[in-house]
């Protein structure tokens, strides 16, 4: 791929990155773009069973940091534990589309096999563990991850994505003060894009920005643009260089806005208009995209291409995904222990016995 | 899980106190499980320890005295105080297939935990985020004048939640072969020790020094009897094999006594099959009366055993309150073994 204009050592452009990577940005945070609007269409057409939730407005806080890790396919790479609004870096890390489709649509083969839903799910060669609903816990779940790494004397990292809502947990607090005792190679960033459902950042906290606790925990602390994705992913760099170097936890704040409802059911009526409007107008890939055109990183045509590709791929996820079958009923039972079965109804058994109750 | 970590101090002969069993010595209860902490500790490089003052100070308890000269401050971990900060951790751990053990300082504090315990670690498995290798272990019980927050016993707290089990030993031999079979089971296992056996001197007795396991979910019956059964657990196993002596003195009552060890699974069959023998169940717990074991296992053996039955199923429970300090109180609060033995005689004539 030619390069054209601003080029530093080794042909990165900027940022350390080359043009291919540049696109590649490009090319996640239009498919986690173009991921949810499919989504959203499954959803109106009652395909989603459960909830859904966009990252509308800050798909590059998610595909800008998690860019900045070590991917691997093979279980050895960085791990990541998104927050509900991370699906750019759950896509990043290596999740299909098809496989989020699923879990949203409750599929049998989707990879919780219909059991939890959206973003809710792990995979340990690509590197993500799945979130729960209680805020906070995978602060401290990614600290124990942080912490096999150092056992292991492995030079990997744990990053692990919170809502501005999350940090007012306790469990927030009592993960990242064991990472930060223990210097464990742990990156935590905190997404403030100013709401948790309704209530807003300044509900939410008394302090000025998040960033401010970092020295409070005796660790570094970083903020940033997160509409940059650029910005994000340099940030996070940094930080990732800092846990793999053996210097312990880091605490980063990115500033984005939340642009649609908690969940696709929330019309969002507690949000001044014109503050819509203000952060539309900063639309994270817009702005990207009109960067690499003006550094000449990219043409027209090639976003188009990209963007285009984007809609292949996703139109075929949607395919197969809404051809997956639903799950046995009796699948339920299984894998609950690993050595345990748990009992069926007696009452819908053949020969009705409550002695097998 | 080959190797694990690099131990930070050459492997060495085992101090004094953890060579009570190879030396052909009786240990306590506590002594018992420090064995197994240590044993399991040397076999699998993947276990470690997290807790409260375990390493420096050696537990509240001094379980872990000497644990982290030997293997070092990789894999005995003092803690800040947060309970869910290092259970949550143990469970991230636990992902990339360590094995951690953690100990409670008192288990009082786990409902602290219970959060990562019941949401994340008990479902892990079933959502598809992988077995949960992970015991968490510590001292429970009343007697010993702890008061209201160092004397409970929250299995029940536990025993709703699909995904756990439950251990509660009740002799020194139990409590090393059931932590054995808990560090190295692939669900989340808690483990409650009751802190009077940890030094009783009637519980020691010399183990066997090869490996051994006690398989989780197994009864074990401590005393044959015909006339009435009493499925029990943990101290109250020897409250009532103190009842079974008296009644089988004083009235000729010969009662089987039945030591569950594991709550969760619970050995339904065991239980059916005694309650088969005797016709006559009592369920005694240390635990408080509303919501505890008994009326679970009242239920199952209305559903397994009902037309065997020749009296109701009773219970001797603690009271439903909070576990009193005032040593009074406390006797009030605790079933005793006068309870057991009224018990027994009012089933036996029934």
């Amino acid at each position: 791929m030619a390069e054209t204009t601003g080029v530093t050592a080794g042909g990165a452009l900027a940022a350390g990155l080359s043009r291919d990577q540049l696109h590649e940005i490009y090319y996640y945070l239009q498919l986690t773009r173009q991921v949810e609007q499919v989504l959203t269409h499954l959803y109106r057409q009652n395909k989603v069973i459960g909830g859904l939730y966009r990252s509308l407005g800050q798909e590059a806080t998610a595909v800008g940091s998690a860019y900045a890790l070590r991917r691997r396919t093979d279980g050895t790479g960085d791990v990541i534990s998104p927050a509900i609004r991370d699906l750019g870096a759950l896509l990043l890390m290596g999740a299909r589309p098809v496989d989020v489709m699923r879990q949203y649509m409750a599929k049998g083969d989707s990879p919780t096999g219909g059991r939890e839903q959206n973003v809710h799910f792990t995979d340990y060669d690509r590197g993500y563990i799945g979130l729960i609903s209680h805020l906070g816990v995978m602060i401290e779940v990614m600290a124990g991850v942080a912490l096999s790494f150092r056992l292991r004397r492995q030079d990997r990292v744990a990053l692990v994505y919170a809502g501005d809502g999350m940090t007012s947990t306790g469990a927030f607090h009592e993960g990242f003060n064991f990472a930060a005792v223990q210097r464990l190679p742990l990156v935590v960033i905190v997404e403030n894009n100013r709401y948790a459902y309704s209530t807003p950042v300044s509900r939410q906290t008394a302090a000025a920005s998040f960033v401010d606790r970092a020295p409070g925990y005796g660790v570094v602390g970083e903020q940033c643009d997160g509409n940059d994705v650029l910005a994000v992913y340099e940030m996070t760099r940094r930080a990732v260089e800092r846990a793999r170097a053996g210097e312990g936890a880091s605490l980063l704040e990115v500033l984005t806005y939340r642009r649609k409802g908690h969940a696709e059911h929330d019309a969002q009526a507690y949000v001044p208009a014109e503050e819509l409007a203000y952060w539309e107008a900063r639309d994270p890939i817009d702005r990207y995209e009109k960067r690499l055109l003006e550094e000449g990183w990219a043409t027209r045509e090639e976003l188009d291409a990209i963007a285009g590709r984007v809609a292949v791929d996703v139109d075929r996820a949607r395919e197969e995904a809404e051809a997956s079958p639903m799950p046995e009923p009796e699948a339920a039972l299984h894998g609950v222990y690993g050595d345990l079965p748990v009992r069926r109804p007696w009452t819908r058994a053949a020969a009705v016995d409550p002695h097998n109750a | 899980m080959a190797t694990v970590t690099e131990r930070v101090h050459s492997p060495r002969e085992r101090p004094e106190h953890v060579r009570h069993t190879e030396l052909g010595k009786p240990v306590t209860f506590l002594e018992a499980i420090r064995e197994a902490l240590w044993e399991e500790m040397e076999r699998d490089d993947a276990v470690f320890l997290l807790g409260e003052d375990i390493g420096v100070y050696g537990g509240a308890f001094k379980m872990t005295d000497g644990f982290l000269d030997h293997f070092g401050p990789d894999r005995v971990i003092d803690t800040p105080i947060s309970e869910a900060g290092f259970t949550g951790a143990a469970a991230g751990a636990a992902h990339m297939g360590l094995r951690p053990v953690v100990e409670m300082q008192f288990m009082d504090f786990v409902s602290c935990a219970y959060e990562p315990l019941t949401n994340y670690i008990a479902t892990s498995r079933w959502r598809g985020s992988g077995p949960m290798p992970i015991v968490v272990r510590g001292p429970v019980g009343g007697g010993v004048r702890g008061g209201p927050f160092h004397s409970q016993n929250p299995e029940m707290a536990f025993f709703h939640t699909p995904g756990l089990k439950i251990v509660y030993p009740a002799t020194a031999y139990d409590a090393k072969g059931l932590l054995k079979a808990a560090i190295r089971d692939d669900d989340p296992v808690l483990f409650f020790e009751h802190k009077k056996l940890y030094r009783a001197p009637a519980l020691r007795e010399v183990l066997p020094n090869e490996d051994y396991v006690v398989p989780l979910g197994k009864a074990r019956i401590h005393r044959e009897g015909s006339h009435v059964t009493i499925v029990t657990y943990g101290a109250m196993v020897h409250e009532s094999l103190r009842a079974a002596e008296q009644l089988a003195a004083e009235d000729g009552i010969e009662v089987e006594v039945l030591d569950l060890r594991t709550l969760l699974p619970l050995d339904d069959d065991a239980i059916v099959e005694s309650v088969k023998k005797t016709n006559r169940l009592l369920v005694v717990h240390e635990d408080t009366r509303t919501g505890g074991l008994a009326g679970e296992i009242a239920m199952r053996v209305n559903e397994k055993a009902f037309e065997w039955l020749d009296a109701p199923i009773l219970r001797v429970t603690a009271i439903d309150t909070p576990v009193p300090y005032s040593p009074p109180l406390e006797d009030y609060f605790l079933p005793q073994v006068g309870d057991i033995v009224t018990a027994c005689r009012y089933l036996a004539q029934y």
